[in-house]
């Protein structure tokens, strides 16, 4: 998994509320192997006509949000069906971080295992954040993992949380199997307790 | 471990949570053991990741698999998908029960089916257990007082090396639906009605445990219903506590216990109820007499109507982004600010899916099938939840009046609810669906897709527009 420490670029805003993932990933390309480019097919069919011509006004196909790295969302950010490809689709298209009010919760845990952070901070923080964003499209914000902070264009910090050991895992660049597989004992364990009846 | 001190009272998703719990991280998260793990055609790069580790399957017995997602309707023959791509969706699974001794409900087997289905179906489903798979109605579990959630594929590789998950201790919610429930009101209208309370969002890091007269007063399948939707609520599972209702559901099912193990299950699945004094951190209640037939009109789960209600005005709405945003589900969707709900002419007529494609559910559509006809231009389909409940139907003569009705009779599997298979309907085209998503694209690009009851998609089949089951079942 890639590491996440700190990062230091423009973020698009995706205002609405309760978008879902079968708009960050379409069902139809659900079956495309993990190592396919997901990210070409990041928000298909509100980026693009059905012929593929760019929709002007989704953000991505505006000036200074084509490469967006960090994503700005509205409440229940990712909703919905649980495809981890959603995650796929925006880590493909170069998107490391997710700041919203509030997350399905399948995606926030889909997110961190793929090296993708979700910020939650206060919907006025985020409205903030997007204001920003609109008055200058392609400015720059930081966010700052060891330090949980997000630091605005303006320099407004927004201090949030996140698990200890998920934190670890991001800033490491490593996933929580093999910390699961040192554990194996305990696992066995439990197992005997379960087949004596005692669980 | 053994059960914590009684003196506590505790909900039963915590007593099924204390009972899992294998190791605590110091960040406070849980490592939480598995007892069933179902997997479908969509599970490949899973399986993928652990090759790729080189790891093993930890416990092969307690993972139970079938194709849904990606097989046709019209053919029972993997060959005969046109699709590569999708047909090699199917042959993976195949693949990979076959090489790791997991037990498979394949394609031509009887037991075929939606996973949500078959699994209390076969009794795989039971009070206690902790359940994932890799989809996010598989809180359809959780009905029969099961522990039940979907999880991603890294998720699915983590389960299929230890048998564990982490997970965050989530929060508690009760909904307590209490009172009768008016004529023509089912599990789908109560929880479209939920759902639309307490907002899409209304329960995102919560376990919802439903309760109050109206929900114990809902069969096996009701309930499986209620429970299927939780996720539209952003639940991570919901719950239904068991009682004589699934006791009776499961006895003699094929992995249900049997003789002196089924006498000890059902003393433990007695004490599974949460505690008279046990604390919910959050409480709602409905009235079961306020909830109408229901139908969805937007592109989320939460944008319900009563059938003899309008949909709403976007100029009403008073914050300027959302204003937007609904004006932007008007044109997508079709629709007229105020309009009635009845005002909506359909083209198709999708009766099936996780939520609604259960021996009940086509036995309600029938009902106002039969003696009717499809009306002229509409395309309506019946898509049996799994190949158990197709045979039933056909015992019962559902299936002739379905046909005699100008309905298409399929085969099992998830077909139009979400189109992986390929079946979807025409940009523009508006379906009136029993299963539980109106995403916007959800049944294929451009399409517009009503939410309601397997009653009220006949109804609406066989009059060519979204209509009150009610007045067709007077006639």
């Amino acid at each position: 998994m890639e590491r996440f420490t700190t990062l230091h670029a423009a973020a698009v805003p995706f205002a609405r509320d309760n978008i879902d993932t079968d708009q960050i990933l379409p069902a139809r390309f659900l079956h495309m192997a993990r190592d396919a480019d997901h990210g070409a097919c990041l928000f298909r069919d509100l980026r693009a006509g059905p012929d593929g011509t760019e929709v002007a006004d989704f953000p991505l196909n505006r000036p200074g949000w084509r490469d967006a790295r960090i994503a700005l969302g509205g409440r229940n950010f990712a909703c919905g069906s649980s495809r981890e490809n959603a995650v796929w689709a925006l880590h493909g298209h170069g998107i490391r971080a997710v700041i919203a009010p509030s997350f399905g919760d399948i995606f926030a845990i889909n997110a961190v295992k793929n090296g993708l952070l979700p910020v939650v901070l206060p919907a006025e923080a985020v409205a903030a954040l997007m204001a920003e964003a609109e008055a200058h499209p392609g400015a720059a914000i930081t966010i700052d993992l060891a330090a949980q902070t997000v630091t605005a264009a303006d320099g407004t910090v927004h201090p949030f949380d996140i698990d200890g050991f998920t934190r670890h895992c991001l800033l490491e660049g490593v996933d929580e199997l093999a910390f699961t597989l040192s554990h194996a004992e305990d696992i066995a364990a439990f197992e005997r307790r379960m087949d004596r009846g005692n669980i | 471990m053994p059960d914590q001190d009684a003196a506590a009272p505790r909900t039963m998703f915590e007593k099924i949570w204390d009972r899992h719990r294998v190791l605590e991280r110091p960040d406070g998260q849980v490592l939480l053991y598995v007892d069933r793990h179902l997997i479908h055609d969509g599970s490949e790069p899973a399986f993928d990741m652990l090759r790729r580790r080189g790891l093993p399957i930890r416990a092969p017995e307690r993972i139970f698999a079938t194709p849904d997602h990606y097989v046709p309707t019209d053919t029972r023959d993997v060959t005969a998908i046109p699709n590569p791509a999708l047909r090699a969706m199917v042959e993976s699974l195949d693949r990979n029960v076959a090489e790791h001794g997991i037990h498979m409900f394949g394609l031509k087997d009887e037991g075929q089916g939606i996973v949500h289905v078959i699994g209390p179906e076969q009794g795989l489903t039971q009070p206690g257990l902790l359940m994932v798979c890799p989809d996010s109605h598989t809180s359809t579990h959780g009905a029969m007082g099961a522990l039940a959630f979907g999880i991603g594929m890294t998720e699915v590789t983590h389960v299929l090396a230890t048998q564990t998950l982490w997970q965050r201790k989530p929060a508690t919610m009760r909904i307590s639906v209490d009172g009768p429930l008016g004529a023509g009101v089912t599990a789908k209208d109560i929880i479209l009605h939920i759902i639309a309370t307490i907002g899409a969002e209304g329960a995102v890091g919560h376990v919802i445990e439903y309760a109050g007269s109206a929900i114990r007063g809902l069969s096996m399948e009701g309930r499986l219903t209620l429970c299927n939707m939780s996720i539209e609520a952003g639940a991570r599972a919901g719950m239904v506590a068991p009682d004589e209702t699934t006791f009776d559901y499961l006895k003699g099912r094929p992995f249900a216990p049997r003789g002196a193990a089924w006498d000890r299950s059902l003393a433990q699945w007695r004490r599974l109820p949460s505690d008279p004094d046990a604390r919910f951190d959050r409480e709602v209640a409905i009235d079961a007499t306020t909830i109408a037939p229901t139908i969805t009109w937007g592109n989320s789960p939460q944008d319900a109507v009563a059938i003899d209600g309008h949909i709403p005005d976007p100029a009403d709405e008073g914050d300027p982004e959302r204003r937007a945003a609904m004006q932007d589900v008007f044109v997508y969707m079709g629709l007229a600010p105020g309009m009635a709900a009845t005002d909506l002419p359909i083209d198709r007529v999708f009766i099936g899916s996780c939520t609604n494609g259960r021996i009940e559910d086509l036995r309600a559509a029938a009902a106002i099938a039969r003696g009717r006809h499809v009306a002229a231009g509409v395309t309506a389909w019946v898509v049996p939840g799994s190949a158990p409940v197709k045979r039933q139907a056909e015992a019962e003569g559902l299936d002739r009046v379905f046909l005699e009705a100008g309905f298409d009779w399929r085969e099992a599997g998830c077909s139009m609810c979400l189109g992986t298979n390929g079946e979807i309907g025409a940009p523009g085209e508006r379906i009136a669906a029993t299963s539980n998503r109106n995403f916007r694209g959800r049944q294929g690009p451009g399409v517009r897709t009503h939410l309601m009851s397997p009653a009220m998609a006949a109804a609406a089949a066989v009059t060519g527009r979204i209509t009150d089951v009610r007045r067709l079942a007077e006639a």
